[in-house]
């Protein structure tokens, strides 16, 4: 049965159409500026999988395509389709096949996900409080100094940022770093990126928090580590008592012991 | 009018459901004062004087209708009154307004109830684009636009499209099996007067002081625990939509187990049958974890409780987990019903038979197995255990190939065959091979915890579910609706309005759902009113796109309704499909078959000499079988 069918062009027509929209849609850089170092290889991996969602589509629209203008009937022709019921080797075939392509995605993203996760030597610890509407941050390291609505990091140091929600759920995301966390109340999450390019980005809430979400952004400023400390030094304030309540032992890579939990 | 009174219907509903949300408000009242409680409490998340009436009200309502007199009457040992099938068929539209146990009612009423909430959800998302076409808001404030999007979502999800596949498959699935109803025809009643209550408490909460739900379809607490009245009307329209789906789903299982036809062996049943067999197994299994949570939210508002309030030490991510036990299958309830449906539009339009029809059919039992164990890939950055990710992206990935089973044999399925596209179902069901698989692509990227990571929570979520939800599920609706028209109401709609409503439909699709995928991924967050300016040329579009969307949907009611009333005679079987509802009158006669048809084969032997699915009555009838007792008749 497949003996009759064109395979040797329907697939060159599928690898062209794949080149096509790979072309296309690799050229374009859809996730926008990079400015960390996880940035590169999130798209590395984003482009990954274009050119192979690229090939599935292609290969399941040359085969519908071709069967409809193959296969179409005839106007007035009332007889039936033979009667294939299956063929075990094709069907083995489209089993194992996207089996492996998912298993091969599924291990790339692992080793992309450990890669962007690993704690380097020396990292910056910032504490990033949110309530509704309002983003702010205190700097541990540096005698918990505290920024109401811009957060000013160095470059090429990795940051751990501490989550601590005040309220309701807020989420921490920078699309340019390609990071997001969420804050969760009554729990400190942890979020880490190595801002690589100086310059000043948004920060936006990205978890529906109240009438106020869509506006509750804050200014981030990425710059060289001596203006980064000269701006340290310039902060009077020191974070609120009520904040630095909420600062709590990160449960989310340590889990608690069993029976340890509750209040 | 004592009589009106005494007998089951509008009237003793209407009466019923106020004496009981009376009761309700006595009984907050007398309690509160015996307990020395202020008696009107209105802190925002509290009126128990609304919540407790908002509960016995629709009992009330359902038990005036007549939902329980059989029960009661049986249960309280009083003569139960014999049935005389008067509550059986319908001759007039009015008989659709009452409570019936005929499916083949039930199924349109299940259909034409799930459409009306369709368009009331449609007019919300007309709204909310209207909002979104310009930066700044113009159209609604932010308030209104968070209740918008929340109630859009919920009336889609939990009173369109859920039901909506219960409405054909009520319709359609007995008469597929051979039976001559469903297993419980009562159960089924009841199932389907729950659901226009949960509707109503849906949109009746934008009555509420505060203003509807605004905390998303998700309901995440603590906003959901913290939000005005509204929050409460959707935790109680979810009691009552999830009880009408369990009941409903355990009606499916009953029926698709134990009142097949003589000879239709588990393989001899149409994919359709397989496909409502896997979804009752998910909505049985998964829908009591929506109703807990939901109780659970709704409990910490009114009674105080401290399920997820980290000060009184609630876990705050619990929510999550056990909301998205429920909604992830949820995405499969909604799903493997359409899938059921396309298997049969296709190899009915390309006359062949259902390429690898096992395969088929383990790839949905594989589907259902391993959608209870993705969960948690809604909540890659949600600050759950760390751990967790990465398994869950893994199955999360494998969900992949059986999906890919499917897609892949459908497309098989048109190989060799005689492939006809006169019909408005078969084009939705090529397109929905097209959309869906686009769905999928963009599912399996939000299965990688680090593309997710950077797109969760961004416009590129609300084109995946869009792609998934309206190019995957919706389409395969209006297949089915096409497919069986003739069938439910004995007439042909017009296949030219037909195809104007499906092109419509599938540039639509695309206008609006493909530049959602670029503006998520280059930085626009989803459920906001407003948005960085640079995002306003694509939103124009997208906006313009849902218009059309919108529009061309009005070419479906009118073909429906026009076509319903005046469109030709439908034979029994338009289509020369091999199932056996084709094999009876459109519309088939009031108890479907006057003698339960003999399978003797598979149900999609096109292009096979003398090959049989099923033997009716007086035809072929060398061999007499005893007939069958079936439950559900006496």
């Amino acid at each position: 049965m497949i003996g009759r069918l064109p395979i040797a062009k329907m697939l060159a027509a599928t690898v062209a159409l794949t080149a096509a929209i790979s072309a296309v849609m690799v050229s374009i850089n859809w996730d926008g500026q990079q400015a960390s170092t996880a940035a590169p290889k999130i798209d590395d991996l984003l482009n990954v999988m274009i050119v192979l969602s690229a090939f599935v589509f292609s290969l399941v629209m040359v085969m519908l395509f071709y069967a409809l203008w193959k296969f179409k009937a005839k106007p007035g022709d009332e007889s039936d389709g033979e009667p294939i019921h299956g063929n075990t080797r094709l069907e083995v075939a489209w089993t194992l096949i996207p089996t492996i392509i998912v298993l091969f995605g599924a291990g790339y993203s692992w080793s992309v996900l450990n890669d962007i996760e690993e704690k380097a030597e020396n990292p910056l610890t910032v504490d990033v409080f949110s309530q509704q509407f309002a983003w702010s941050f205190g700097y541990p390291g540096k005698g918990n100094v505290y920024s109401e609505g811009e957060l000013h990091v160095p470059v090429n140091r990795q940051v751990q940022f501490k989550m601590h929600a005040q309220d309701v759920i807020h989420s921490f995301w920078v699309p340019e770093w390609r990071i997001k966390k969420d804050n969760v109340p009554g729990i400190t999450t942890t979020a880490t990126v190595t801002p690589d390019k100086v310059g000043t980005y948004q920060l936006i809430c990205t978890e529906l928090c109240g009438l106020g979400h869509a506006a509750m952004r804050a200014k981030v400023v990425v710059e060289s580590p001596a203006n980064f400390r000269k701006w340290v030094a310039g902060l009077k304030e020191k974070v609120p008592p009520e904040f630095m309540e909420s600062i709590r032992e990160d449960t989310e890579t340590n889990p608690l012991p069993v029976g340890a939990g509750g209040a | 009018m004592a009589a009106a009174i005494k007998r089951p219907g509008w009237i003793r509903g209407l009466l019923g459901a106020l004496a009981a949300a009376a009761f309700g408000v006595g009984l907050v009242v007398v309690l509160r004062d015996i307990s020395g409680l202020p008696i009107w409490q209105t802190e925002q998340t509290g009126y128990p004087h609304v919540v407790v009436p908002l509960v016995t009200g629709p009992l009330g309502f359902l038990a005036g209708f007549g939902c329980f007199d059989y029960w009661l009457r049986w249960a309280a040992g009083m003569p139960t009154i014999p049935e005389d099938h008067s509550q059986h068929g319908a001759k007039s539209w009015r008989d659709y307004f009452r409570f019936n146990t005929d499916h083949k009612v039930i199924g349109i009423q299940y259909i034409c109830t799930t459409f009306f909430f369709f368009f009331v959800g449609g007019l919300m998302a007309m709204l909310i684009r209207a909002e979104l076409a310009q930066p700044g808001t113009q159209i609604v404030d932010g308030a209104t636009y968070n209740s918008l999007f929340s109630t859009h979502a919920v009336l889609m999800i939990f009173v369109f499209v859920i039901p909506v596949f219960a409405g054909i498959a009520n319709y359609v699935l007995p008469l597929m099996i051979g039976a001559p109803d469903m297993a419980f025809p009562r159960l089924n009643a009841l199932s389907f007067w729950m659901l226009p209550l949960a509707g109503l408490l849906f949109i009746g909460s934008f009555l509420a002081p505060g203003g509807a739900f605004d905390a998303g379809w998700t309901g995440y607490a603590p906003l959901s625990t913290g939000a005005p009245l509204g929050q409460s009307f959707f935790n109680l329209g979810v009691q009552f939509a999830g009880a009408s789906s369990i009941a409903t789903a355990l009606n499916f299982l009953v029926t698709i187990i134990t009142m097949r036809a003589p000879g239709m062996t588990f393989w001899r049943m149409p994919l359709l049958v397989w496909a409502n067999l896997s979804t009752s197994l998910l909505v049985v299994a998964a829908t009591p974890f929506i109703a807990g949570a939901q109780f659970m939210v709704l409990f910490d508002r009114v009674l105080h409780t401290q399920f997820f309030q980290f000060a009184g030490g609630g876990d705050v991510i619990s929510y999550q987990h056990i909301f998205w036990f429920y909604s992830h299958p949820a995405v499969y309830i909604m799903m493997l019903p359409g899938f059921g449906i396309i298997s049969e539009v296709i190899s009915t339009h390309a006359r062949k038979p259902i390429f690898g029809y096992r395969l088929m059919a383990l790839a949905l039992i594989g589907i259902v197995v391993l959608s209870y164990s993705v969960w948690a890939h809604h909540m890659f950055v949600a600050g759950m255990f760390s751990w967790l990710r990465v398994p869950m992206m893994i199955t999360t990935l494998l969900i992949a190939v059986p999906t890919g089973i499917k897609i892949f044999s459908w497309l098989g399925t048109l190989y060799f065959g005689k492939i006809h596209t006169y019909s408005t179902a078969m084009l939705f069901a090529l397109a929905f091979i097209v959309t869906f698989t686009i769905g999928g692509i963009s599912g399996v990227m939000l299965g990688m915890v680090p593309l997710d990571i950077h797109v969760s929570d961004t416009y590129f979520i609300v084109a995946h579910i869009h792609f998934v939800l309206f190019g995957g599920s919706v389409f395969t609706i209006f297949a089915g609706i096409y497919h069986w028209f003739p069938k439910m109401t004995g007439r042909m709609y017009d296949e030219r309005l037909g195809r104007i409503h499906f092109w419509g439909t599938l540039f639509g699709t695309w206008v609006t759902f493909i530049p959602m995928h670029w503006v998520g991924m280059d930085g626009m967050p989803r459920r906001v009113a407003d948005y960085a300016a640079q995002f306003g040329e694509w939103n124009l579009l997208i906006s313009c796109g849902a218009f059309i969307l919108g529009a061309v949907q009005l070419v479906f009611l009118y073909n429906m309704i026009v076509s319903w009333r005046f469109g030709p005679r439908a034979e029994a079987n338009p289509w020369r499909a091999k199932t056996i509802e084709w094999q009876v009158s459109s519309p088939p006669p009031i108890f479907n078959f006057d003698e339960i048809p003999r399978v003797v084969g598979g149900p999609y032997e096109f292009g096979v000499p003398g090959a049989r699915h099923a033997i009716m009555a007086g035809e072929g009838a060398e061999v007499r079988e005893p007939q069958p007792t079936v439950a559900g008749t006496t």
